[in-house]
């Protein structure tokens, strides 16, 4: 290519100006110095504007005490906590609901997605019916639906229901002895983390032998038996260094153990239902893409429908799925704001709404909190890029 | 609901372009003037405060703070639009000019008056925080409410106030945080929290809204001080002063005995002081930049300080409130207002 217009250019002098691509340069650095410059000036003028009507600015606020209460979080938290630290518990509120939602979501979504193609009519068609009513009902419905049919329905803490005095379920939400971890618990750990590395390899392993013999390995089950029992060997080794904490009724409510607050049930329940559905139309297209010759070349070869599914099916159709798939946990992720409605303490009740309202600090917020999503939705979509381009199509 | 958080959000987002337009004296004053009514800021829905009524017309006394206005600036209480606002919105609203005063009660504190941009120019109610429980707990003190579950409405001061309580009091609390009031009282009825907590005033208000008043009782402590009144923004004074005085007009006009009924009978009164008042000698209504029959309009059409107290949560209404701290000054409450001379 540079040959070509060197060769077309020699006779006259480049001239700068008629050069398609430095004039297309121009135009860049232009359009951006004038995006850049706009920026500033409403920047600028905002500052200048808020100073002038008294509103304080800056991010100062952060290191100063809360004084409000969180319903639910994940850090040490209280009253004299700062407002920098409910940003904290507000977003990691939010990366709860959000990856239990995208879990879920996954899940119910496949499953549902296979079988609204399944041959039987009665199960396609249910399948299809689940998805075109949580499809088409805003979600925001669907959350009050869940929080005031489930949270609003379950009687009160003196009357909850329980299992074995150790699990309660109440209109106060579900609570679950915890866990105590004591001194020697270290070793359990630590041999946790080494048969999830063990097992990695063991697939890599399997995977290399098969492609070189075509021998299979049973990865599944051999992984489960080191996941579950070298951690389990040497947790009683050690002398099962951790208890249990089991909740107990004290004056008005529950107290120790674990509690999963009704507004996180209602609220993942209410995502991953909603975004199963559209995450089953994104899994049917999928299969439905991959062409019926490569089922019918699988089964003239003497594969199992199962292995058909599992080793011919669903790889290609992975490579339709994964980018609507992107967008559907992206949805996910900020369809959970709407937390605030049934009082879940996301990033956006907490403190783009309670921090917000005490402090009055609504363009640093809004903007942090702005920012933030940003930041989750592309963390998501590098993750998923990444995946996509694993399963691409590779020859060999 | 949706589209209230968006708003806001947008709201929010726009106040930055908003404030862009420079604030100089006079300009709300002038714009109200211009438009011909005031945009009122006005809660959700809360009896006795501001609520519509079965015809969809706005009562309450936050609405007559706004009709006293109008009735001053346009000699006409009705040239008034009203802007619903739950606690978490209202602030920005009043900052980015969707509305031209905010009588929502509003708890007027340090922060709010100094960091917010923004001017109380008066209290219309003096109130304090309280809790409402289920009867069915057999609770007689808020003494009694460790560990309770509380629900409570996000962007108020009542958050804090509670924290503060049982930290205090050396009580654990978990407080569930709802954007709208409708939900924080349904949420209260489902049984979801033990307790509900907001101004005293306000617990009567939504007393009324549950399906079965009867089912709940309203503690007698009080946890804090809120005195409630109408806001402003800063930098517009001939706006912040008309907003003040018609508040001031009203108790003043209830001191001197000037009723809704009187007070054609009252203009040709001899006293000084209620001539004054109707601005029929001594004092010009220029100096706030209005005709001076301005208060002489208020008291015809909204009607004295007493008068607007006992029509919407006083006696005439469902609330049944007592005066207490809001009777005037020599009455035995603390209500009390600057001579107009
Ligand atoms: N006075 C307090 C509380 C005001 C407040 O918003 N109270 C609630 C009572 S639950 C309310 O009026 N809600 C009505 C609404 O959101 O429309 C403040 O200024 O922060």
């Amino acid at each position: 290519m540079a040959d070509a217009s060197s060769e077309r250019d020699t006779p006259a002098k480049p001239r700068l100006l008629s050069d398609p691509k430095f004039r297309a340069l121009v135009f860049q650095i232009l359009a951006s110095i004038t995006v850049a410059a706009f920026i500033f000036f409403i920047v600028r003028n905002t500052l200048h504007n808020m100073e002038l009507r008294g509103i304080s600015t800056g991010f100062g606020f952060l290191d100063r005490a809360s004084g409000f209460g969180i319903l639910q979080s994940l850090i040490e938290y209280n009253e004299t906590s700062t407002y920098g630290r409910t940003f904290l518990v507000g977003l990691l509120n939010t990366i709860l609901v959000s990856a239990l939602g995208v879990f879920f979501a996954t899940i119910i979504g496949f499953i549902m997605g296979v079988l609204r193609l399944s041959s039987n009519w009665l199960i396609s068609k249910l399948a299809a019916v689940y998805i075109e009513i949580f499809r088409n009902i805003p979600l925001l419905l669907q959350i009050f639906f869940w929080y005031y049919a489930i949270g609003f329905n379950l009687p009160g803490p003196r009357q909850a229901l329980s299992v074995g005095e150790s699990l309660f379920l109440s209109n106060r939400g579900l609570y679950l002895p915890a866990p105590v971890f004591e001194d020697g618990f270290m070793a359990t750990g630590l041999a946790i983390i080494g048969s999830i590395v063990a097992v990695i390899f063991l697939a890599r392993w399997a995977r290399k032998r098969f492609e070189a013999t075509g021998q299979l390995f049973h990865t599944v089950y051999a992984s489960l038996a080191i996941l579950i029992g070298v951690p389990a060997l040497v947790f009683f080794a050690t002398g099962s260094p951790m208890h249990l904490d089991y909740p107990s009724l004290q004056g008005f409510n529950f107290q120790g153990g674990v509690a999963v607050i009704p507004e996180l049930f209602a609220l993942t329940l209410a995502l991953s239902i909603y975004t199963a559905a559209f995450i089953a139309e994104t899994v049917r297209s999928g299969i439905q893409a991959v062409s019926h010759g490569q089922t019918e070349a699988a089964s003239a070869l003497g594969l199992r429908p199962s292995w058909t599914l599992r080793l011919v099916v669903i790889p290609q159709a992975m490579r339709v799925i994964i980018p609507p798939l992107t967008s559907q946990y992206l949805n996910l992720t900020k369809n959970s704001s709407l937390a605030a409605a049934i009082g879940y303490p996301d990033l956006v009740a907490v403190f783009a709404g309670t921090t917000l309202n005490q402090t009055g600090q609504a363009v640093e917020i809004i903007a942090i909190t702005m920012s933030v999503y940003l930041l989750l939705s592309l963390i998501i979509s590098i993750f998923m890029n990444w995946y996509n381009a694993k399963m691409a199509l590779r020859e060999r | 609901m949706n589209f209230k958080r968006i708003s806001v959000l947008t709201a929010t987002a726009t106040v930055g372009l908003m404030i862009a337009g420079s604030a100089s004296a006079g300009a709300t004053f002038d714009a109200v003037k211009k438009k011909g009514f005031v945009q009122c800021g006005v809660s959700t829905g809360l009896p006795g405060f501001s609520a519509t009524d079965d015809k969809g017309n706005w009562k309450g006394i936050d609405v007559d703070a706004c009709r006293a206005v109008a009735a001053a600036l346009f000699g006409d209480a009705s040239k008034v639009k009203y802007t619903p606002l739950n606690a978490k919105e209202r602030f920005t609203a009043l900052q980015s000019g969707e509305v031209d005063m905010l009588p929502r009660n509003t708890t007027w504190t340090y922060t709010r008056d100094t960091s917010l941009g923004l001017n109380f120019a008066g209290v219309n109610y003096y109130d304090g925080q309280g809790f409402m429980v289920s009867k069915k707990l057999g609770v007689k003190s808020a003494k009694e409410l460790s560990g309770a579950a509380v629900c409570i409405q996000a962007g108020t001061t009542t958050e804090l106030n509670l924290a503060d309580y049982f930290r205090a009091n050396k009580m654990e609390y978990k407080a569930i945080t709802y954007d709208s009031s409708d939900e924080t009282v349904k949420a209260f009825e489902a049984g979801r929290c033990d307790m509900l907590t907001s101004d005293q005033s306000q617990l009567y208000a939504l007393r009324i809204k549950l399906s079965d008043p009867s089912s709940a009782i309203v503690l007698p402590e009080i946890i804090s001080k809120e005195p409630l009144g109408p806001v402003v923004r800063q930098g517009d004074d001939e706006w912040f002063n008309l907003v003040r005085w018609s508040l001031f007009a009203q108790i003043n006009a209830e001191e001197a005995g000037v009723t809704m009924k009187n007070v054609d009978e009252m203009m040709k009164s001899a006293d000084p002081n209620i001539r004054r008042i109707l601005g029929i000698e001594g004092v010009k209504g220029e100096f706030l930049g209005v005709e001076d029959k301005w208060a002489y309009n208020i008291i015809k059409q909204v009607g004295n300080y007493g008068e607007m107290f006992e029509r919407n949560v006083g006696e005439g209404s469902a609330l049944k409130i007592s005066r207490g701290l809001n009777a005037l000054w020599n009455k035995g409450g603390i209500q009390y207002a600057p001579p107009i001379r």
